[in-house]
Parts: C-alpha cells; sequence; structure tokens
C-alpha cells in the first residue's frame, strides 16, 4: 500500500468517525464558519474602501488651509490669499465655499458647496443621489430629479427655494452622496457669509516636495492657520480602515478570542467518546502516529470546511451584497448613506492571513489533546 | 461500479474551494478591470470639487469629513462632552492630528 492509499483510508475512517458524530461537527463547522465569515468580511471591506480612498483621494487638493479660532476652525479671510500667494513654489491659491446643512424635514445633514460652473446659473443646484433619495417622517417622498424644486432656510430666516438642475452621477456616490453643488451668491446667502469670507483655502504648488516646507511658511506668516497635506488625508484614510488599528482590530480580537476559547475546548480534552474510539484503534495494532494522521484529517476537514465556506460567503457578502449586515453599524445615526458596491480587492496576503490565523492553530489544537490520549496505555484510555 | 468513498467527496469539496477561491481572484481582476473607468471618473470629480473627504458618515461633521477634522474634535459640545456618534468609534484619529498631538511618538 503506497503512502498515498494509506493517506486515503485514514481519511475515510477519520470521515466516517466524523459522521458518527455528526451533529456536534455540524455545529463545530457552522460557528467556525461563522467566525471566518466575519473576520473576512471585516478584512475585505476595510481594505477595499482603503484602497478606493487611496485611488480617488489622489486628485485631493495638495494642501487645505484652515483657519483656527480659539482650537476651532473659523472662517478664513480672502486678504490672507495673497500673502501665502506670494510664497516662492506656490502655482496658486483658491478660496473654497462649503459648509453643513440641516434639513429639518429629512433630518438629514448636506454638505453644501461652491460650484464654479454653476456661479452663471443662480437659482440652481445639483444634487448628489444620497439628497435625492432623502426621506421625511412621513416615509420617503419621490426622489428628486431634474428641475425640481428644494427649500433652504437661509440665516436671516427666510426661505431660498433652489431648483435642482441635475444629479451627480450614482456611481460617484463613495464621495458625493449628500453633496449638494451651487452658486457662490446663493451659498453667501444660505449662510450669511461675508463677501471677504471663505470657508478655507486650497492651495497648488509647483513641487510637490515643497509641500511641508511652504505648509512651514504658511504657518509663520499666519500662526492662525493649520495647513492640512493630501498626504495626511491620504494617512488618515488608510488609518481608518487599517485592519490591524483602531476598532477593526477591536472586532478581530473579539472574533478571535471566541474562536481561542472554541480551540481551547477543543484542546482541553476529547469526549469519552473519542477517547473509547483512541483506545481500540490502539488495541487493534493502530500506531500514535496514524491516530495523530487521523486526527490531523478530522481537524483538516473541519477547518477547511469552514475556510472555504466562510470566505466565500464574505466575498459574496462584501462585494455581491455591498456588505448589508455591516450597513447598521456603518450608518449609524446618519440619515443619508451612500449607495455603493466596492471594487474587490482580494490578495493573496489576505487569504493567507486568515488561513494562518484560523486554520492552522485549529488543526494544532485538535492534535494535541489526541497525542495525550495516543500515548497512554489503550486499556487505561478505554476505561476512562 | 464501485462505491464512493468518503476521501472521494473531501477530494471534491477540497477542488471546489480551491476553484472558488481561485475564481475569488479571477472576478477581483476583472472587476478592476471593469471599474477602472469609474474609479478614474471619480477621481477626476474629487479634482474638479476639490473634496478632500470620503462621504460614508454624514452624522458628524468630524466623520463626515474625518480629513479636515478639528483638535477639539472630542470636546466639541462643551468640555468633557464624551464622543456620542457611533461613527465616532469607527473613524481613528486622523493623521495630521495624531502628528500634532504626538500620540505617535
Amino acid at each position: 500500500m503506497n503512502a498515498f492509499e494509506k493517506q486515503r483510508y485514514i481519511l475515510d475512517l477519520a470521515l466516517s468517525s466524523m459522521k458518527r458524530r455528526k451533529g456536534k461537527n455540524i455545529a463545530l463547522v457552522a460557528v467556525y464558519t461563522f467566525v471566518l465569515f466575519l473576520l473576512a468580511s471585516v478584512l475585505f471591506s476595510a481594505d477595499s474602501l482603503k484602497r478606493e480612498a487611496a485611488l480617488i483621494l489622489q486628485d485631493a487638493p495638495e494642501m487645505t488651509i484652515q483657519k483656527l479660532v480659539a482650537g476651532r476652525q473659523d472662517l478664513m479671510p480672502t486678504r490672507y490669499l495673497d500673502s501665502i500667494r506670494q510664497i516662492p513654489g506656490v502655482q496658486s491659491v483658491e478660496p473654497r465655499l462649503w459648509g453643513y446643512y440641516y434639513d429639518a424635514l429629512s433630518g438629514a445633514n448636506y454638505t453644501l458647496m461652491v460650484n464654479k460652473a454653476l456661479n452663471d446659473h443662480q437659482g440652481e443646484i445639483l444634487i448628489g443621489a444620497g439628497v435625492s433619495r432623502r426621506t421625511t417622517a412621513d416615509g420617503p417622498p419621490p426622489r428628486l430629479q431634474e428641475n425640481d424644486l428644494l427649500p433652504f432656510k437661509t440665516y436671516d430666516g427666510s426661505v431660498l427655494t433652489l431648483n435642482v438642475k441635475g444629479l451627480l452621477p450614482t456611481t460617484s456616490e463613495l464621495v458625493t452622496a449628500d453633496l449638494v453643488l451651487l452658486s457662490e451668491p446663493d451659498f453667501r446667502k444660505i449662510f450669511a457669509f461675508g463677501p471677504d469670507l471663505s470657508t478655507d483655502l486650497i492651495l497648488r504648488v509647483r513641487n510637490a516636495r515643497e509641500l511641508p516646507t511652504i505648509a512651514a511658511k504658511i504657518t509663520q506668516l499666519h500662526p492662525d492657520t493649520r495647513p492640512i497635506l493630501r498626504q495626511e488625508l491620504l494617512r488618515t484614510y488608510e488609518a481608518v480602515f487599517d485592519w490591524r488599528g483602531g476598532v477593526i482590530i477591536l472586532v478581530l480580537a473579539g472574533v478571535l478570542f471566541a474562536f481561542v476559547i472554541l480551540a481551547w475546548d477543543k484542546a482541553t480534552g476529547l469526549s469519552a467518546e473519542e477517547k473509547r474510539e483512541i483506545g481500540i484503534l490502539k488495541a487493534v495494532g493502530w500506531e500514535t502516529s496514524d491516530i495523530l494522521l487521523m486526527k490531523f484529517w478530522e481537524g483538516t476537514t473541519i477547518s477547511l470546511t469552514a475556510f472555504f465556506v466562510g470566505i466565500v460567503l464574505a466575498y459574496l457578502h462584501v462585494f455581491v451584497a455591498a456588505g448589508v449586515l455591516f450597513e447598521p453599524i456603518l450608518k449609524g445615526w446618519s440619515v443619508l448613506y451612500p449607495q455603493f458596491r466596492l471594487t474587490p480587492t482580494v490578495s493573496v496576503y489576505q487569504v493567507a492571513t486568515l488561513f494562518f490565523l484560523t486554520v492552522l492553530p485549529y488543526t494544532v489544537a485538535t492534535i494535541v489533546p489526541s497525542w495525550r490520549s495516543a500515548t497512554i496505555d489503550p486499556d487505561a484510555v478505554m476505561r476512562g | 461500479m464501485s462505491v464512493p468513498r468518503y476521501s472521494d467527496f473531501f477530494f471534491l469539496f477540497f477542488l471546489a474551494g480551491i476553484l472558488l477561491v481561485g475564481l475569488m481572484f479571477l472576478d477581483t481582476a476583472i472587476s478592476g478591470r471593469i471599474d477602472r473607468p469609474l474609479r478614474e471618473e471619480r477621481r477626476q470629480l474629487v479634482g474638479a470639487l476639490s473634496l478632500t473627504d470620503l462621504c460614508l458618515f454624514t452624522e458628524a461633521r468630524y466623520t463626515r469629513h474625518p480629513g479636515m477634522a478639528d483638535l477639539q474634535t472630542p470636546f466639541q459640545d462643551h468640555p468633557l462632552a464624551l464622543e456620542h456618534f457611533p461613527s465616532g468609534s469607527l473613524v481613528a484619529v486622523p493623521a495630521h492630528l495624531r502628528r500634532r498631538t504626538g500620540s505617535d511618538q
């Protein structure tokens, strides 16, 4: 009998032995699969969000300059523009006008932002897909469409009704779901902004390597400002969705601890039936190594089943069902939430991480107690 | 005809598993290629509108724009105010605030 045939016979016996305890094994596989599904779903969604952020924020402003008052962001006087523009290496500085608008009717927060292209179209707005889907206390009203009217309560108490000129593409919801783009005069009217104020400044430089130097010069020139570099934005999103940090590690820790308990329970002892089985096999002439091989195949079958089913389900959950189970967690108290489908970014590294974090420890955990039972006298094992 | 053995089912399942994982990688590659124009469109939109953040959590201003959040975010309502927005616990401290407060050191 060659080595392969020997392994097959041992595997056949291991599987038939597992079939005898099918209730327990099915429960074990179900729990194990769920743990893996959760772990893989978190890993897959965090990584693809991180990748998405890194790709689409590549064209974000190179530097954003905020003005601070008592440590909080304040409106930026446009007179800062001239002095910053004169710093060597600065290509352009532009004021940016944007703010938050709470829509009392729907309870949603919109981000209102001035778009230069609309300055010649006063009274018209472009809205994100999330804004068009807004709901009210009486349920969802019909979706906002082109030429619909959207009222805004201005800061002087009057109502400004703006005409929806168009919708931003639904494919860009990840960045535009809550956006309302409008003209500068409308923006200033809603928020009662003075003509010489902007929300912040955006800056472009000739040489990206000079950014830290220019940022230092700006804070020297205007100590009440805070420059935020694009690299910092990218690092922020890297940190937010880093699976080794933040809340993701907490979720993973919970899942891993549950798994450790499962493996520990398995490792601390075999059932009386399993011990008797080992005793009988030893009594009929099986060697310790054969019993360990049988237990290895049992552990491998359970962990590989959970591994394959868990990661395939996680993939379908995250990339086909758009992470539907995570939606309540991600939504929080948000009224507007972008509907987006993530581009799959599964890597060998992720699959290998999942494999080494789960399959290997479990397989080892099943062998240890069997080794203990298999090395003692069969008579003693059978007697319990 | 020989009766199928348990190990036959195991090998079949194992092959199916390998095949499904392979399909996952294939789908990743194909979707990446299909979505490339969409990503490019989003990237251009971000550039054209000078956007700084992803629109993931719209419940609070520092979760809507974590990149623009100020140093007083945890105490935004009053001194000793506790963070109460659910997504606040999902969003880690932005890089520019970590650097300023020295929590990286």
